[in-house]
C-alpha cells in the first residue's frame, strides 16, 4: 500500500516538471516582464537593477531551480496587471472555485450514476429514452450557453435565484465559504449546475454503457444463473465492476470541472482563480498564467493519485502487485 | 475535409451496411439534413443572407435593438430581429455559423493531419521517439483540452503585439484547439501502425528496396480511416463548442470577425435588459449544430463499430 | 415422472434478416440422478438449448414454443421472480469459460456464501462453514485459508471448481454443464470432469452435460442426444449411439473418435460443414453432408422415429413400412 502510494508520487514528478518547466519557459520568454513591470519611463539603471533583482541576467538553468525553489514556496512574483503577489490573489480566489467544482462534481455525480445505472438496466423504457435524449442536448450545450439559458429562466424571466457574485461568505482563517450563509448557497445554485449539468451527462453515459458492458459478462450471468436477487445481481455484481472505469474517468472529469469552472465563473462573474485566470490570458498577465497552470498540474496529480487510491481499494486485482496497475 | 477523400478501405464500407442503419434511422437523416443545411447556408452566406452586417453603410442605429417579426414591434424587414448596431441577428448568424464552422473543420484538419502524422512516426519507429510522443501525449491528455487551447491562446497573445495578434487572430484559435486535440488520432494510428509494421508485406518491401514508409502509408492510412473519420466527427462537434468557449470568454476569434460564440457573448449583455434575442438564437444555432454533428458522430461510430476507447 | 422434461422447444433470435431458428421441435427427458450428454457441433443449438431451460438466452433471443417441465411443474412460463428460485435452487449451472465465470471483484467465499444464503437460509457463520466444506469436496487444497482469496488467485482449472461447487452449494438436483472443460488444459480435463460425475452421483444430481467433444460423453454419460442444425438428430444409450448409430451423421460423428477397435476406414471426417442457421436447406438439414442421402430426405424433413435398436434417429432410412409415423414426442 505504502509502496503503491510512493510509486504513484514518484510517477507524478516528471509530469510536475514538465508543467514547471513549461511555466517557467513562459516566465522567462513570453513577453517581456521587464518591460513591463517598469512601464513608460525608466532609466537604464533601473532596467539593470530590476533585471538583477529578478535573476534575469542568471543562467536558464540557475534561473529554473531558482524558479522551481519559489515554486514549491508557493511564491510566483507580482501580477502584471493587479501589481500584487500572484500567491494572494490565487489564494483569495481558490476557495470560491474549489467550493464550486465540488458542488458541481457532486452533483454530477449524486444524479449522474443513478440515471447511469437506470438508463442501462431499463433500457428500452420511455424514461431512459427521455434520459439519454437529455444527456445527448446536455453534451451539445455549451457550458456558457446552459448557464445563459439558466439566467435567463431563474434570474431574468422567474427573478429567483441571483446571477453573479458568490452572496456573502463566511471567513474561516484564509479560507471563505459560501456554504455557511443562505445567500451563499442561493448563490451557488445556478453555477453549480451550469458547471455539473455537462459532466453528469458524461457520467451517465459512461455509467449506462459500462453496465451493458458488464451485464453481458459471464459473471452476471453466472449470478443468474446462481439464483441470486435482481437487486443482488444488478447492484452487488454488475454496479461495483462499473466502479472502475468510472472512477477513472470521473477522476478525469474532476479535472475537466475545475478547467470549465473558467467558463462558468465568467458567465456568473464568480470571483475565482478561472476568472483570474482568464482575465489574465486577456491581458498577457503571464505570472499568472504560470502559476495557474502549476497549481491546476498539482490539484490534477492529487485528483489522480485518490483516483489510484479509489482503484486500489475497489479491484483486488491490482492488489496483487504493482505492475497490473501500469496500464491504467 | 480529407477523411471523405477516396479510400479503398471506406468504399467497401460506404456500400451496404452503413447506408443501411443510415436509412434506418430517422434522426440519425434529419441531423445529417440539419448539417448540410447549415454548412451550405453558411458557405452561400455572402451571397443569400438578408443584410450584409459588416456592411457600415447599410447599417441604421435607428434599427437597432428591433425583436424578432413575430414580436409587437417587430417587423419583416429583420426576421430574427436585430442587435445593439441594428444588425440583422439572422445575417449575423449566418456569417457567425461560416466562421464557427471554418474554425471547426480547420482545426479538426490540422489535429488530425498533425495526429496521423505522429502516430505514423511514432508507430513506425518505436523505442524513444514512441516513448516520448506517448508521454507527451498522456501528459496532454491529463489537461483538459480547453485548458491547453486557452493556453496557447493566451500564450501567442503575449508574445505577439497586439495588431499582430487581431490580423492573425483566428489562426491562433484554429493552431490552439487543432493542437489541443492531436492525442486520440495519434494514439488509433500508432495502434494500427504497430500492427501493420511486423506484417510480411512491409518486411518484403524493405527486402526489395521500396521505402518501407511509403507502403506503410499506403496500407495502413486506409486501414485506420474508418476510426478516423469517427473521431474527426466527434471531434468536430468538440473543435466548434472550443471556438464559441474562446470567444464567448472573449480570447477567440476578433470581434470584426464574430463566430457564433462572439455573437453569444455580444448579446449577453444585452440579457438583462430585455433583449434576449441577440444572444438567444446564435445559442440555439450552435446548440442546434454541435447536437446534429454529435448525433452523426455518434452514429457513425456505431456503425462502423470501431474499437474506440 | 422424469426430473426433466422437454417438450417441444423452439428457440428464434429475430434478425435484421429474418428470423432464424436455433432450437427447433427438440423433444428430450432426464431421469432423477441420470447424466444425459448433449453433443454437436458449435451452432448445433446445444448450448441454447441449455441456457433456454434456465430462460438465461441473450436477448433477442427467445423460446418460441414448447414446454419444460421441472418435477411435473412447467417453469417455462413462470415469472421471472419465480424461476429465480428455480435457479440455483433446483438446477444448477456450470459454464464454459472458468476465467470469465466468476465475479472478479469478490472472493470466491463470499460468493459462495451468497449463493447459499439466498437459497437455504442459513446464517453467517453455518454458509461460511458449508462453503468450505464444498471448497475442500471440490479438491481446492488449503480451502480454510483459499476461501478469502479473489478469484485472480487462482489457476482455470481450479476456478473451474470453485464453479462447480457454486453450481452444487445450494444441492439442486439438476446441473446444466455447458462444455464444461473446453476451456481448461487438456491435462485437467478429466479430472474435472471426474471430480463432477463423482460429485453429483454423491448428491444425487442429474447432469445435462453440453460438449462437442464425444470422448467426454462417451465416458460420462448413461443416455445421449446428438445435435445437428438446432434439431435432435439421434438420442439413446450412450453405449447404442457409440457402437451402433443409427443415424448417419453419428455415425460419421463417431468415426472422429479415434479408438482401437474401429477399423481405420471408419476414422473419416464428415466432408462439408454444418449449414448455417440462415440457410438450412429442404428436408433432412443434414442431405447434402449426407452419404446415405436419397431423394425423400431431400423434400421432407424426418421427426424423431424408432429404429430397430432402443435409439431414435431422425433419419428416413428408418422409415420402415408399418412404422412410417414421426415419434418426435416420444423421446
Amino acid at each position: 500500500m505504502f509502496a503503491f502510494i510512493v510509486s504513484r508520487l514518484l510517477q507524478a514528478i516528471p509530469v510536475m516538471l514538465t508543467v514547471s518547466l513549461i511555466s517557467f519557459a513562459m516566465f522567462a520568454y513570453v513577453g517581456d516582464p521587464v518591460t513591463i513591470m517598469l512601464g513608460q519611463d525608466y532609466t537604464e539603471a533601473q532596467r539593470e537593477a530590476l533585471v538583477r533583482e529578478l535573476g534575469l541576467d542568471q543562467p536558464f538553468f540557475i534561473q529554473f531551480i531558482e524558479f522551481l525553489h519559489n515554486a514549491v514556496q508557493f511564491e510566483f512574483g507580482l501580477s502584471y496587471r493587479l501589481a500584487r503577489p500572484v500567491s494572494d490573489l490565487i489564494l483569495e480566489r481558490m476557495p470560491a472555485t474549489l467550493e464550486l467544482s465540488f458542488t458541481a462534481a457532486f452533483l454530477a455525480l449524486a444524479i449522474g450514476v443513478p440515471m447511469g445505472v437506470y438508463t442501462g438496466l431499463y433500457r428500452d423504457s420511455w424514461l431512459s429514452r427521455f434520459f439519454l435524449t437529455i444527456s445527448l442536448i446536455g453534451v451539445s450545450l455549451p457550458t456558457f450557453l446552459i448557464g445563459i439559458l439558466l439566467i435567463l429562466v431563474f434570474a431574468v424571466i422567474l427573478g429567483v435565484l441571483p446571477s453573479f457574485g458568490r452572496g456573502e461568505t463566511v471567513a474561516i482563517g484564509w479560507w471563505t465559504t459560501g456554504f455557511l450563509t443562505v445567500s451563499g448557497l442561493r448563490a451557488l445554485i445556478l453555477p453549480s449546475i451550469t458547471l455539473g449539468l455537462f459532466q453528469m451527462t458524461l457520467i451517465m453515459r459512461l455509467v449506462r454503457s459500462e453496465m451493458l458492458e458488464v451485464l453481458r459478462t459471464d459473471y452476471i450471468k453466472f449470478a443468474r444463473a446462481r439464483g441470486l436477487s435482481n437487486r443482488a445481481v444488478h447492484f452487488g455484481h454488475a454496479l461495483k465492476n462499473t466502479l472502475v472505469p468510472v472512477i477513472t474517468i470521473t477522476g478525469l472529469q474532476l479535472g475537466a470541472i475545475i478547467a470549465f469552472a473558467i467558463v462558468t465563473e465568467t458567465v456568473f462573474q464568480w470571483p475565482g482563480m478561472g476568472l483570474l485566470f482568464i482575465q489574465a490570458v486577456a491581458n498577457a498577465d503571464i505570472p499568472i498564467m504560470a502559476a495557474y497552470l502549476l497549481l491546476i498540474a498539482l490539484l490534477f496529480v492529487i485528483i489522480n493519485l485518490i483516483v489510484d487510491l479509489l482503484y486500489y481499494a475497489v479491484d483486488p486485482r491490482l492488489r496483487g502487485g504493482l505492475r497490473a496497475a501500469g496500464g491504467r | 475535409m480529407a477523411a471523405f477523400a477516396p479510400a479503398r478501405g471506406l468504399s467497401r464500407v460506404f456500400d451496404s451496411d452503413l447506408w443501411w442503419s443510415f436509412t434506418r434511422s430517422p434522426v440519425v437523416v434529419v441531423s445529417a439534413v440539419v448539417a448540410l443545411t447549415m454548412i451550405l447556408s453558411a458557405l452561400l452566406a455572402p451571397w443569400i443572407a438578408p443584410h450584409d452586417p459588416f456592411n457600415l453603410a447599410t447599417l441604421d442605429l435607428l434599427d437597432a435593438f428591433t425583436p424578432p417579426v413575430w414580436l409587437e414591434e417587430g417587423n419583416w424587414r429583420f426576421l430574427l430581429g436585430t442587435d445593439d448596431q441594428g444588425r440583422d441577428v439572422l445575417s449575423t448568424i449566418m456569417h457567425g455559423a461560416r466562421i464557427s464552422l471554418f474554425v471547426g473543420f480547420a482545426s479538426v484538419l490540422f489535429s488530425m493531419t498533425l495526429g496521423i502524422s505522429l502516430g505514423l512516426i511514432a508507430g513506425y519507429l518505436g523505442g524513444t521517439t514512441d516513448a516520448v510522443l506517448m508521454r507527451i501525449a498522456d501528459i496532454q491528455l491529463t489537461f483538459p483540452s480547453i485548458l491547453v487551447a486557452l493556453l496557447i491562446d493566451g500564450l501567442v497573445r503575449a508574445m505577439l503585439p497586439r495588431e499582430l495578434h487581431d490580423q492573425i487572430a483566428l489562426w491562433v484559435v484554429i493552431f490552439a484547439i487543432g493542437i489541443s486535440n492531436w492525442v486520440q488520432f495519434a494514439r488509433t494510428v500508432r495502434g494500427s501502425t504497430l500492427v501493420e509494421k511486423n506484417k510480411e508485406y512491409v518486411m518484403a518491401a524493405r527486402v526489395i528496396g521500396l521505402s518501407p514508409v511509403r507502403i506503410m502509408v499506403s496500407h495502413v492510412l486506409p486501414n485506420v480511416m474508418g476510426p478516423v473519420l469517427v473521431i474527426a466527427t466527434l471531434n468536430l462537434g468538440f473543435a466548434i463548442l472550443a471556438e464559441a468557449t474562446l470567444s464567448f470568454l472573449g480570447v477567440g476569434v476578433p470581434p470584426t470577425q464574430p463566430s457564433l460564440g462572439t455573437l453569444i457573448r455580444i448579446g449577453n449583455d444585452f440579457l438583462f435588459s430585455g433583449e434576449w434575442w441577440i444572444t438567444l438564437f446564435p445559442g440555439i444555432t450552435l446548440a442546434v449544430m454541435v447536437l446534429s454533428v454529435n448525433l452523426l458522430g455518434d452514429w457513425l461510430r456505431d456503425a462502423l463499430n470501431p474499437k474506440l476507447r | 415422472m422424469p426430473l426433466l422434461e422437454v417438450k417441444n422447444l423452439r428457440v428464434e433470435f429475430p434478425t435484421r434478416r429474418g428470423t432464424l431458428v436455433a432450437v427447433d421441435d427438440v423433444s428430450f427427458h432426464i431421469d432423477e440422478g441420470e447424466v444425459l450428454g448433449v453433443v454437436g457441433e458449435s451452432g448445433a443449438g446445444k448450448s441454447i438449448t441449455g441456457v433456454s431451460i434456465i430462460r438465461l438466452i441473450e436477448p433477442p433471443g427467445r423460446i418460441a414454443g414448447g414446454q419444460v417441465i421441472l418435477n411435473g411443474r412447467r417453469i417455462d412460463n413462470i415469472p421471472l421472480e419465480e424461476m429465480r428460485h428455480v435457479r440455483g435452487k433446483e438446477i444448477g449451472a456450470i459454464f464454459q469459460d472458468p476465467l470469465t465465470t466468476l465475479n472478479p471483484l469478490y472472493t470466491i467465499g463470499h460468493q459462495l456464501v451468497e449463493t447459499m444464503q439466498t437459497h437455504l437460509g442459513i446464517g453467517d457463520k453455518e454458509a461460511r462453514a458449508r462453503a468450505i466444506r464444498w471448497l475442500e469436496d471440490v479438491g481446492i487444497p488449503g480451502a480454510a485459508q483459499r476461501i478469502d482469496a479473489y478469484p485472480h488467485q487462482f489457476s482455470g482449472g481450479m476456478r473451474q471448481r470453485v464453479v462447480i461447487a457454486l453450481a452444487l452449494c445450494a444441492e439442486p438436483r439438476l446441473v446444466i454443464a455447458d462444455e464444461p472443460t473446453t476451456a481448461l488444459d487438456v491435462s485437467i480435463q478429466a479430472q474435472v470432469i471426474a471430480l463432477l460425475k463423482r460429485l453429483c452421483r454423491e448428491h444425487g444430481t442429474a447432469i445435462m452435460l453440453v460438449t462437442h467433444d464425444m470422448g467426454v460423453i462417451a465416458e460420462t454419460a448413461d443416455r445421449v442426444a446428438v445435435m445437428y442444425a438446432g434439431r435432435i438428430a439421434e438420442i439413446g444409450p450412450v453405449r447404442e449411439v457409440v457402437k451402433h448409430a443409427r443415424h448417419p451423421y453419428t455415425d460419421g460423428l463417431m468415426g472422429s473418435i479415434p479408438s482401437l477397435s474401429h477399423k481405420v476406414e471408419r476414422l473419416t471426417q464428415i466432408e462439408g460443414s454444418m449449414p448455417r442457421l440462415t440457410d438450412i436447406p429442404r428436408g433432412c438439414a443434414f442431405n447434402p453432408r449426407c452419404p446415405k442421402v436419397f431423394d425423400r430426405c431431400r423434400t421432407e424433413r424426418p421427426d424423431l422415429m424408432k429404429t430397430d435398436g432402443p435409439n431414435l434417429a431422425a433419419c428416413w432410412l428408418h422409415a420402415a413400412p408399418g412404422r412410417d409415423e414421426a415419434l418426435g414426442h416420444a423421446a
